[in-house]
């Protein structure tokens, strides 16, 4: 549960003052919160944990690791819920 | 080298290693806090890679190993009562309790849902009012702010329905713990990425100071570790003790300061018991007393449940570093992922379940030569 994955922001907008927003993780999408990362907008890459991302990183930085991440199956078991499905 | 063929940079690593066998000139003790790194280390055999005189131990920095027992049997008890659904991280759902684990509650009718997020648990609580709903939050400072986050939305919602059973850890104190050990025998460590991410690093110049040992915070890809281990190395060698920043695509000095705030205002410092290692002094964070009414200790009456860890698992000196997964004798028989004894054989970031799925079947190997 502590992996933090690189994904890229899809969309964004502010729901009950706080910044939220889609972010693609390969194959899969989920939402996200943005509030921590001001300074990442759409198209960005952010690093995200537990549906908040952490920090904004460079894009290519993140394909790389998404590929590491991907070649080792953990993608599935971290983005696990019982309550979205997506 | 065989497991890094199918990573792209192999030729870099190659590169790494050599630079890195052409530096060292004795042994070295190096710890890895992070259960992530553990993982990618085991995953892409980067232990078997170094030269034979750098030895990788690793830490305690895997949230489902090192919650304590009695929080496991407090959430136990909150899921078996009929009015709570309890919701949390996937993995802590077959980390086993005094007597039994979430799973089994769950089968046996329990109300237990996993979550990927916190605000999925927030939202769950919105849309069922009759239900009490509690989020088991645990984890080290990188999840704390997403857990601080919920709470402190339910707050400003006034979201009756809807409390946490915090554990959080910290990580500082827990190295501070390990140094200050007459066993310890790390002598640098790589630091965890995605915690300075939130936290920066400027909380490990003390460490240095205090027990002069250099720490490298790093990333989680083969690579990263590599590099990690190398700068940790050029360190040692050189006889200097600082800390370093290895993972600069996402590590700054001051670290994530919206998410710091968040914690801050929901959080406060507290001691907290270690599962295998025991309590460490301020290396947790618990709920501010104006968050109190968000306390499923309180509500639920838990406070009182504490519980012993088991004798035969000896998690406790493979979190400290002290001992391998290997050296357990229940490791890989009475003790599988399947049905684990002891918590770092639950998760994929667990040291017994990396070096189960990962080294396995070298030690089989081994064992019949
Ligand atoms: S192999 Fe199992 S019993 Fe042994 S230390 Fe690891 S978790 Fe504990």
């Amino acid at each position: 549960m502590c992996l933090a994955i690189p994904g890229k922001i899809v969309s964004d907008e502010v729901q009950n003052g706080i910044r939220v927003g889609r972010v693609q993780f390969g194959g899969i999408t989920r939402e996200t919160c943005l509030d921590f990362v001001p300074e990442a907008s759409v198209g960005d890459y952010v690093i995200v944990h537990v549906g908040f991302a952490i920090s904004r990183v460079d894009a290519e930085e993140a394909e790389r690791s998404y590929e590491v991440l991907e070649s080792m199956g953990l993608l599935q078991v971290e983005l696990q819920s019982d309550l979205e499905d997506s | 080298m065989k497991y890094l063929d199918e990573y792209r940079d192999e030729k870099i690593a190659r590169g790494i290693v050599a630079e890195l066998t052409h530096r060292v000139t004795r042994p070295w003790v190096l710890m890895e806090i992070c259960g992530g790194q553990t993982h990618t280390l085991m995953r892409y055999g980067i232990d078997e890679m170094l030269p034979p005189s750098i030895e990788l131990v690793h830490g305690p920095g895997c949230p489902v190993c090192v919650t304590s027992l009695e929080t496991i049997d407090k959430a136990i008890a909150i899921a078996s009562r009929p009015e709570a659904t309890l919701i949390s991280y996937g993995d802590m759902l077959r980390v086993p309790g005094s007597r039994t684990d979430l799973f089994h509650v769950k089968a046996k009718g329990g109300d237990v849902r996993v979550v990927y997020s916190p605000t999925e648990a927030l939202k769950f609580a919105r849309a069922n009012p009759d239900r009490k709903v509690v989020f088991f939050a645990v984890g080290f400072e990188t999840t704390a702010p997403a857990n601080a986050m919920a709470v402190w939305q339910a707050k400003r919602e006034g979201l009756r329905n809807f409390s946490m059973l915090a554990s959080h850890v910290l990580v500082p104190p827990a190295i501070r713990a390990l140094l200050s050990s007459a066993r310890n025998r790390v002598q640098g460590f790589i630091g965890p990425g995605h915690v300075c991410t939130v936290m920066g690093y400027r909380e490990y110049d003390d460490l240095i100071h205090e027990f002069r040992v250099p720490i490298v915070v790093g990333g989680f890809e083969p690579l990263d570790l590599l590099e990690a281990i190398l700068m940790l190395v050029t360190q040692l060698e050189e006889g200097r003790a600082t800390v370093e920043n290895q993972y600069v695509r996402s590590v700054t000095y001051e670290g994530n300061l919206r998410a710091q705030k968040i914690l801050a205002e929901v959080f406060e410092v507290c001691d907290r018991k270690w599962r295998g290692i025991g309590g460490i002094p301020e290396s947790g964070l618990s709920l501010r007393e104006e968050y109190a009414e968000f306390d499923a200790d309180r509500i639920f009456g838990t406070e009182g449940i504490t519980a012993d860890e088991p004798a035969e698992c000896i998690s406790a000196e493979v979190l400290q570093g002290l001992k391998k997964p290997t050296d357990c004798s229940a490791f890989g028989t009475r003790c599988t992922p399947e049905n684990p004894l002891g918590a770092p054989m639950v998760s994929s970031e667990g040291a017994c379940a990396a070096y189960y799925r990962y080294r396995r079947h070298a030690i089989a190997v081994t064992e019949s030569h």
